[in-house]
């Protein structure tokens, strides 16, 4: 019973991945963002409840907190100081985006599935997250792309791997906090310099081509 | 012992400390007596290591090897005259507004911050704790780049903030799928991350996880080594911060970056039996060489030319250490060493000239010699010694590595020799008329502190003649260490 709404909730986080890539208004993403941590999370807790690992509860209180709390909450502070909250980014060639990201997970899943489904799962939601970081023009982007990464990652570690020592988990969520952080240090100076946040006008540097 | 601690601490401490007088005009001296404390500090640690050999302390959770001895002593050497060079480099920053009092004290703090890191990177057995320190580092040192804040500078900040995180969240996904991997056979959890631990069982590990565990972490830290085509950020990032933080990154985080990528070739070596890691550095390696040469040729900005020059060397490095065995391990480590000294020494010898004649155009800067003999001549110098001229130790390395690689494979050497004299051209093409030449503009000779500068040429000059039997006592160690 247990281990079927883990694999349930897992599958989910892998749809919100998909829902990050076709998502084109900020504050959605951010809302989605929250669903995804949130059902890693619980995913983690029933782990902790069928393993009876006690790091793991504290490690699903941590997702909780920073991620589905702290970091979107920064996130949204950021956006309303931005004043983007209703912008648009137009995503290009939508049906091609989705076809894309589904082959990458059978890719994933070809890779890894003789040793473990979940690794499979992380993996996919890992590659997905880098997809929307490729694929999206505007900084913002950018930032929920690095933390759904982070997230497939953390699909691995947490319901794959059963936990790390906490010293390293506890390390990880400090530099993906300082990461939000000059992320949005970032965009107040990309603002101010460029006027705007699609990172396709920063084209000062590059190679002369003569 | 407590060398290592404190190896550690005072780092972290002066960081704290520049937290609140970084501002001044005293942090400057503050940052070079500290940093050579912790010269000594390291040296202590290395005396210590040649007596009783390599040594684990706090729990397994420091690990001190011939390898990462080397690289840490390294890393705070460069550190060291850094500071001594960024002291003026900066302050003058200051006096002529650049920069402001508040940027000048993130500037200190990060500097602390960022050396911090790098050693806890350098020091640490726990692959987990590598990892957290890298991205540390990464994160202190993206302010430095776009310290400037100009339109540029925020533009190569974000380039190597946005190529780096996401490189080294690759990596992260690596060092899960080893750890992973070792959860089957060893039960308790601490253990499951401890370098040395790792190693010995690493032949029972799956090695089709191992794989591709490897290849996430090739392409993450190759990205912060700055391998093509993961290069992007790097001449961008070179180019554009302060003269000081440039000298950072090529003389410490590149080493520290492509210690971290050895250390899990060790450990894949160990539990693959093919040649995987070899093929991927030398694949990788190849193809930096290359690009980095023929992007050599047509530059318009100093830095910019010698990043392109540092891309083209750490790809021969690589290849190096992709061809593995004894004698090609050894010039790895030894063309590491000398890399980075002279590497760091060019790229203070620049922050003078841009201090000197305001700009780092290429166009714009002729007749050095006549403006300004000293930068002039100690300019064309460093960079016959990156040309790979006799009797610098990079000659001698690049002289090894031929060799190395005729053995390997005749078809190699060809495309080495070919590279090689189209870099050399490449370089002086650019410098030649840099040096020589009438100045354009009348500007009035101002003196520098470019001592540093000499003191790693100088090292680079004696280590091509003669290598002292205590490091090479130490590089014997690391290889074994490398390739046991």
């Amino acid at each position: 019973m247990v281990t079927t709404l883990i694999s349930i909730f897992t599958i989910f986080v892998l749809l919100t991945a998909f829902v990050f890539i076709m998502q084109d208004r900020i504050h959605n993403m951010i809302n989605t963002f929250i669903w995804q941590s949130s059902l890693l999370a619980a995913a983690t807790f029933l782990t902790a409840l069928n393993t009876g690992k006690m790091e793991l509860y504290i490690s699903a209180t941590l997702t909780i907190v920073l991620k589905a709390i702290i970091i979107p909450y920064l996130l949204r502070r950021l956006v309303i100081k931005l004043n983007i909250r209703h912008k648009v980014a137009a995503i290009k060639y939508p049906f091609l985006l989705l076809i894309g990201a589904a082959s990458l997970v059978f890719f994933c899943y070809q890779l890894i599935v003789p040793t473990n489904n979940i690794i499979a799962i992380s993996m996919a939601v890992m590659l997905l997250g880098m997809l929307l970081l490729i694929t999206h023009h505007k900084a913002v982007s950018h930032i929920i792309g690095f933390m759904s990464m982070e997230n497939g990652i953390f699909l691995a570690v947490l319901l794959g791997a059963q936990g790390m020592p906490m010293a390293v988990e506890l390390g990880v969520a400090f530099d993906v906090l300082i990461a939000t952080v000059l992320f949005g240090v970032f965009f107040f100076q990309l603002r101010k310099n460029i006027d705007s946040l699609d990172v396709d006008r920063l084209n000062l540097l590059r190679e002369d081509v003569e | 012992m407590t060398a290592l601690y404190l190896l550690l601490l005072i780092p972290f401490l002066s960081a704290l400390l520049m937290l609140l007088v970084g501002g001044a005009k005293i942090a400057g001296y503050i940052n070079v007596m500290v940093t050579a404390v912790n010269f000594v500090m390291s040296l202590f640690v290395a005396y210590y290591f040649l007596q009783y050999g390599s040594f684990v302390v706090m729990g397994q959770y420091f690990y001190i090897d011939a390898f990462n001895l080397l690289v840490i002593v390294l890393a705070t050497f460069t550190a060291m005259t850094t500071a001594f060079f960024s002291n003026t480099y900066m302050w003058y920053n200051v006096t002529i507004n650049q920069l402001s009092r508040n940027q000048l004290r993130l500037y200190h703090a990060m500097y602390q911050l960022f050396i911090f890191a790098s050693l806890v990177v350098l020091t640490t057995n726990n692959l987990g704790i590598l990892w957290v320190a890298i991205e540390g580092a990464t994160l202190a040192t993206v302010l430095l780049v776009g310290m400037y804040r100009t339109k540029e500078a925020v533009e190569a900040a974000w380039k190597y903030f946005i190529l780096c995180i996401v490189g080294v969240a690759l990596t992260l996904f690596g060092t899960v799928l080893i750890y992973f991997s070792s959860i089957s056979v060893l039960p308790q959890i601490d253990t499951r991350l401890l370098w040395n631990v790792l190693v010995e069982h690493a032949s029972t590990f799956d090695p089709n996880i191992i794989k591709i565990a490897f290849i996430f972490i090739m392409v993450g830290y190759g990205t912060k080594i700055g391998f093509v085509p993961l290069h992007n950020w790097l001449p961008d990032a070179y180019t554009e911060c302060p003269a000081p933080v440039t000298v950072l990154l090529s003389g410490v985080l590149s080493n520290v970056s492509l210690y971290a990528l050895i250390r899990f070739k060790i450990l894949v070596d160990h539990a693959l039996n093919n040649n995987l890691t070899g093929n991927l550095l030398i694949g990788f390696g190849l193809l930096s060489f290359v690009v980095g040469a023929a992007f050599l040729q047509r530059q318009r900005k100093l830095k910019r030319l010698f990043s392109y020059s540092s891309i083209e060397h750490l790809g021969l490095i690589a290849i190096a250490f992709g061809i593995g065995g004894k004698t090609a391990t050894f010039i790895g480590l030894f063309y590491m060493l000398v890399h980075s000294l002279a590497k760091s020494a060019i790229f203070i010898i620049i922050g003078g000239i841009i201090q000197q004649v305001g700009t780092q155009l290429i166009e714009k800067i002729r007749g050095l010699i006549k403006i300004n003999s000293e930068l002039g001549w100690s300019l064309i110098i460093a960079t016959l010694v990156m040309a790979a001229v006799p009797p610098f130790g990079i000659f001698t390395s690049e002289l090894l590595l031929f060799i190395a690689s005729v053995n390997f494979s005749p078809f190699l050497a060809v495309i080495l020799i070919f590279g090689l004299i189209y870099a050399l051209a490449g370089l002086l093409r650019n410098i030649q008329p840099v040096v020589y030449g009438e100045p354009i503009t009348n500007i009035t000779k101002k003196s520098f502190l470019i001592i540093p500068a000499y003191i790693h040429l100088g090292v680079v000059l004696i280590l091509g003649l003669y290598i002292p039997p205590v490091l090479q006592q130490l590089l014997h160690a690391a290889v074994a260490v490398i390739t046991r």
